[in-house]
């Protein structure tokens, strides 16, 4: 078996710290990701309402969000935000403004998306039924909506959980940073040590990603 | 629909005029020293009406961006800008310590500053935006001395050298450029100084050129050309590991220096730094900091060409 300098994993505290980067990648992902789901469900309200000026304005969010790399949208925030208003937002607190941003605008797509996709029939039988416009949607549209919503959402997330490798670059250390520093620490004694950290890395972000595709496939078949 | 579209159009153009602004630094941090206090607004008028380059502004007027010397003593910490992934530079050990040459260097920083340190990991790239923004109030990550960079951040006096070096088999040591024959090629990465330099000022060199590290050492150890030109750190570094290989040129072209670096027009911290360096001077704090970082990697022989003490290289 080639060497694979694993053996630079369990040098002094570089798990534990691996692991902690871990915890901080998930810490920023999992906020955005709550955030973003309750504010992409407003936004996609909103993207379905007959008001053109609301439907104009969530357009042009959705478009600045799908335009902007996240790399430039991390800068803007970290750094703009200091320039222009002089505050001085942490690492953490920009990363999880920017993802939530991006997770906001594009949840609220998926969630509109859903919503247009219920069959008018749906509405009619159910008005047929008197069924209020409240009971429509308690009963009638959300259920369907939010078991449309699954499959899509989970690709958002795990999205959002592998994109925080991105946020090294406002200084946030997190579990991409410190596999390269435990590589770079050891370029002398262990010059191969990049390829059993990074797959480690591999395996860190695959366990963090799974359960969600679990959790999706199990809430899937229960909602049927 | 119609109208739906033309409203669209508008409020678009207008996303895109505002993400464009925010782009541009100089209306904008003018515009928020404006809002800030009545004087910072005067002082950045009267040196708009001065600075001949508007677009470098960024932290004229009453210290908007940067802490001054006795704002840092005040709030007992300073951030310092290090790399964490630079070994032997700046560089996180096995326990989450920061180490390495620069590191040493902002210990002895905050030791005698009296504050307690907060080391914040850059890039390359974010470095000169670290200092714009007055997110670090030093940056001391292995940051080389350019005269564009230097329009935009205030370097004090250097810490240490580089300078390109050729490395080639004992069998035939190149110890100048001049013992390079003409059907002899020359290793070199693309994209690196040494690749611009000897393109510029060598041309009857012929190139043989790779885009990696791990390609250009294999192409050496091969036999392909008879020496391997990049920066002198990198080349030293590599005979020291690789016996049969010698330094023949460890210094070519021009001497560039590595420098500590602070915000635009911080003057209280820079001039302390300076005084810093000078005064470290007489217990040769640069030499004894290669000696606890750098030697393992560069070996004792190249001490006084690379280290730099109190601030004075040698021409």
């Amino acid at each position: 078996m080639p060497d694979l300098g694993l053996n630079v994993l369990f040098k002094g505290k570089n798990l534990a710290r691996l692991l902690g980067g871990l915890g901080v990648a998930l810490k920023i992902s999992l906020l955005s990701v709550v955030i973003s789901i309750v504010l992409g469900i407003v936004v996609g309200l909103l993207m379905t309402w007959k008001n053109p000026i609301s439907r104009a304005l969530m357009r042009c969010y959705l478009e600045i969000v799908r335009i902007m790399p996240q790399m430039v949208l991390l800068f803007l925030v970290y750094f703009g935000t200091t320039r222009i208003f002089g505050w001085n937002l942490s690492g953490e607190t920009s990363s999880v403004i920017v993802f939530s941003f991006w997770g906001a605008a594009e949840m609220g797509d998926l969630v509109r998306g859903a919503l247009i996709s219920i069959p008018r029939h749906q509405y009619e039988s159910a008005a047929a039924l008197g069924l209020s416009g409240g009971q429509t949607y308690r009963y009638i549209v959300l259920p369907q909506t939010v078991r449309r919503l699954i499959p899509l959402s989970m690709n958002l997330i795990t999205r959002m959980i592998k994109t925080t490798s991105l946020v090294l670059m406002i200084g946030v250390v997190e579990v991409l940073k410190v596999s390269q520093q435990i590589i770079e620490a050891n370029r002398m004694s262990s010059p191969n040590a990049a390829f059993g950290v990074y797959l480690t890395v591999f395996a860190l972000y695959f366990f963090a990603c799974w359960p969600i595709s679990l959790l999706a496939g199990f809430l899937e078949k229960r909602w049927r | 629909m119609k109208k739906n579209k033309k409203l669209f159009a508008i409020l678009l153009t207008f996303a895109l005029v505002f993400s464009l602004a925010a782009c541009g630094s100089s209306g904008g941090s003018a515009a928020s020293t404006g809002k800030d206090t009545a004087d910072a607004g005067k002082a950045e008028g009267a040196a708009g009406d001065t600075a001949e380059a508007p677009d470098e502004e960024s932290s004229q007027g009453s210290g908007a961006v940067f802490r001054t010397l006795d704002e840092i003593k005040a709030s007992g910490t300073i951030n310092i800008g290090v790399f964490s992934d630079k070994n032997p530079f700046g560089y996180v050990d096995e326990n989450g310590e920061y180490q390495g040459y620069d590191v040493y260097f902002a210990n002895r920083i905050g030791q005698d500053l009296g504050v307690e340190i907060n080391y914040v990991s850059t890039e390359a790239a974010n470095r000169v935006e670290y200092l714009e923004t007055g997110k670090v109030d030093i940056i001391l990550a292995n940051f080389t001395v350019t005269a564009e960079r230097a329009e935009k951040v205030d370097f004090a006096l250097p810490y240490m050298n580089v300078a390109l070096g050729v490395v080639s088999p004992d069998s035939r040591v190149i110890s100048d450029l001049s013992e390079i024959g003409e059907g002899d090629q020359v290793i070199v990465i693309s994209g690196t100084t040494a690749e611009t330099y000897l393109a510029e000022n060598n041309p009857e060199i012929t190139l043989q050129k790779y885009d990696t590290y791990a390609n250009a050492k294999n192409a050496l150890e091969n036999g392909n050309a008879v020496a391997w030109a990049n920066d002198n750190t990198e080349v030293i570094a590599f005979a020291l590991q690789n016996p049969g290989y010698t330094v023949g040129i460890p210094s070519l072209g021009s001497q560039d220096t590595i420098a500590p670096a602070v915000s635009k027009g911080n003057e209280t911290l820079l001039n302390w730094i300076n005084d810093e360096i000078v005064s470290l001077a007489d217990e040769n704090f640069f030499h004894k900091d290669y000696e606890e970082t750098l030697v393992d990697t560069y070996g004792a022989d190249y001490e006084d060409s690379l280290v730099v003490e109190g601030g004075v290289t040698a021409q």
